[in-house]
């Protein structure tokens, strides 16, 4: 055994059941010792002090933070498929905090932060590569925002500058920022701390620092109901059995109004497919994230030299994962409008993920008015970057009964009391 | 990728069409309240299975009518005209005087699926 030790040696600190590190693998290396599991499974215990429904990295993330900086680990995390099979391994890897409203901007840029010290609390290397990101603007009007979004980020302290198209082609050589261009590059909204992060890791990271504070993570078990006694949250059923509870938290993307309608919450949610793709690997020649709304498109490359698109969410609801072939067709032209040597190389993949989109581009977080049921929903196109600051208000939340100042403006009774918090304006690509 | 019905052009590709969404009864303006004007604004049903919706055929006949579609797969089973729409369905948006000139007009009656 590397250091670490027996599992509930690991309970009283952060420290997993077998510490990652060169020294680890060295002596492992020398041992022949295999690893242990980085998360186990369990039998359903008939009751949890917490269930957390969505086994992604909003679960996860809440779970983790329940149990490592409020000691709540009497937790369970239920997923109907494997942990990541959502919005977690579906997304485009992004990571930001250039959106447009000041409580936006506050809650991305603490995600930011979090994901900034990620790989060290976690003990797992999250990969998180702060290359910058680029957000192009195309015409006056989207210029106009960038400038908007730049000084509302630098008021908050978020570092955003709008630079000149001179300056792109810096940044990006290969991009054609001429003006002969079909959509001519008017200048781009810089944002250095945005990049990538390998998004598997984050979930394995949060599934395995959960697991080695006691928090159980059932895979395949699938919610069919939730019981409600005087509007009270008292028991989940699963197709692995019931469990008592009274606390139970909504982290599901994609299926959020189904689990909201178990209880009766109706959440102003509509759903739809967002596709993406991906190439084959390529020489690097792409350091920054490129984005461009007008084109409907966001491009970046890989460690492993592959090229990473994705778009806007399709043109209707719905809760099917199939790409199209329209898609990736109106992708290909418009990632080679912006960057024409890319016409030789070959697609290899596409995909879609289910976005729930809310009126005003906003989570919806927080109690519901049924006692002990939480929503951490309607994540639209933001879900990921958002992962660890709202598993860790969310955890307060439980924790303390109080919800945290950093989300109390995405309450669900906003919609309501007609208090939106309109981030459109900061979305990667128009919807 | 999903062929669409249309109860004038026939079976076409989803991308000529525009979605409009599942038809929603409007609150009277004069006597609704804030909130129920905003409920009506914001929330959908959002179901998963069969659903009643409104499309609009932008590249084609550029009329709106009614289609029940399976959201999980896509599927869809039946699309009517305004003024066929099945027992139970809402009315379509912005369709409400167009029975009337439909029948009297010069596509009336003839079903060209």
């Amino acid at each position: 055994m590397g250091v670490g030790g027996a599992h509930d040696g690991s309970r009283n600190g952060h420290r997993p059941t077998a510490r990652y590190s060169a020294f680890a693998l060295f002596t492992r290396g020398l041992r022949k010792s295999p690893w242990p599991r980085a998360w186990r499974a369990h039998d359903l215990r008939p009751s949890y002090d917490v269930v957390i429904v969505g086994g992604g990295v909003h679960g996860l993330a809440t779970a983790y933070y329940l149990a490592a900086n409020h000691g709540i680990t009497d937790v369970a995390v239920l997923d109907k498929g494997y942990i990541g099979s959502g919005g977690s391994g579906r997304n485009t890897a992004i990571v930001r905090s250039n959106y447009l409203t000041p409580e936006g901007v506050r809650f991305y840029d603490r995600s930011v932060k979090l994901y900034e010290r990620l790989s060290a609390d976690l003990n797992f290397n999250v990969m998180f590569s702060q290359r910058g990101h680029l957000t192009l603007a195309h015409n006056d009007s989207s210029l106009r925002t960038m400038r908007w979004r730049a000084e509302v980020n630098k008021l908050e302290g978020v570092d955003s500058e709008v630079i000149s198209p001179e300056d792109i082609k810096r940044l990006v050589p290969y991009m054609d920022t001429s003006a002969s261009a079909r959509y001519p590059i008017l200048g781009a909204l810089h944002h250095p701390p945005g990049g990538t992060i390998r998004h598997d890791a984050v979930v394995w990271g949060y599934a395995r620092g959960a697991d080695a504070h006691g928090v159980h993570i059932h895979q395949g078990t699938e919610v069919t109901g939730i019981q409600v006694a005087r509007d009270r949250v008292t028991a989940v059923r699963t197709t692995r059995g019931d469990i008592a509870t009274p606390v139970v938290v909504n982290c599901t993307a994609g299926w959020s109004t189904l689990i909201s309608d178990m209880v009766g919450v109706r959440t102003p949610v509509a759903t739809f497919p967002l596709q993406a793709a991906v190439t084959e690997p390529v020489k690097p020649f792409l350091d920054t994230v490129v984005v461009s709304g007008s084109l409907h498109v966001y491009v970046s490359q890989t460690d492993r030299g592959e090229l990473v698109f994705g778009a806007s969410v399709d043109p209707f609801t719905s809760y099917s994962m199939r790409g199209s072939l329209e898609f990736i067709e109106e992708l290909a032209g418009h990632v080679l409008a912006l960057m024409p040597s890319l016409s030789k190389v070959r697609l290899l993949r596409q995909w879609a993920g289910l976005c729930d989109m809310t009126p005003d581009y906003s989570p919806i977080m927080g109690p519901t008015p049924v006692e002990g049921f939480y929503l951490d929903v309607g994540w639209g196109t933001y879900g990921f970057k958002a992962g660890p600051v709202s598993g860790e208000s969310m955890a307060e939340l439980i924790a303390t009964t109080k919800t945290p100042e950093i989300i109390a403006t995405f309450d669900l009774a906003r919609f309501a009391d007609g208090r939106l918090v309109g981030e459109k304006g900061a979305a990667s690509v128009g919807h | 990728m999903i062929l669409l019905p249309c109860p004038w052009c026939g079976p076409r590709n989803v991308s000529e069409f525009r979605y409009v969404g599942e038809p929603r009864r409007r609150p009277d303006v004069a006597t609704t309240t804030p909130q129920q004007w905003r409920a009506y604004l914001y929330n959908h049903t959002n179901a998963a299975g069969w659903v009643r919706e409104q499309w609009f055929h932008r590249t084609g006949c550029r009329q709106y009518f009614g289609a029940e579609r399976h959201t999980i797969t896509d599927e869809v089973r039946r699309t009517w005209r305004p003024e066929q729409a099945p027992a139970g369905a809402e009315p379509l948006l912005g369709v409400t005087d167009r029975a009337a000139t439909t029948e009297a007009g010069p596509d009336a009656g003839g079903d060209v699926l």
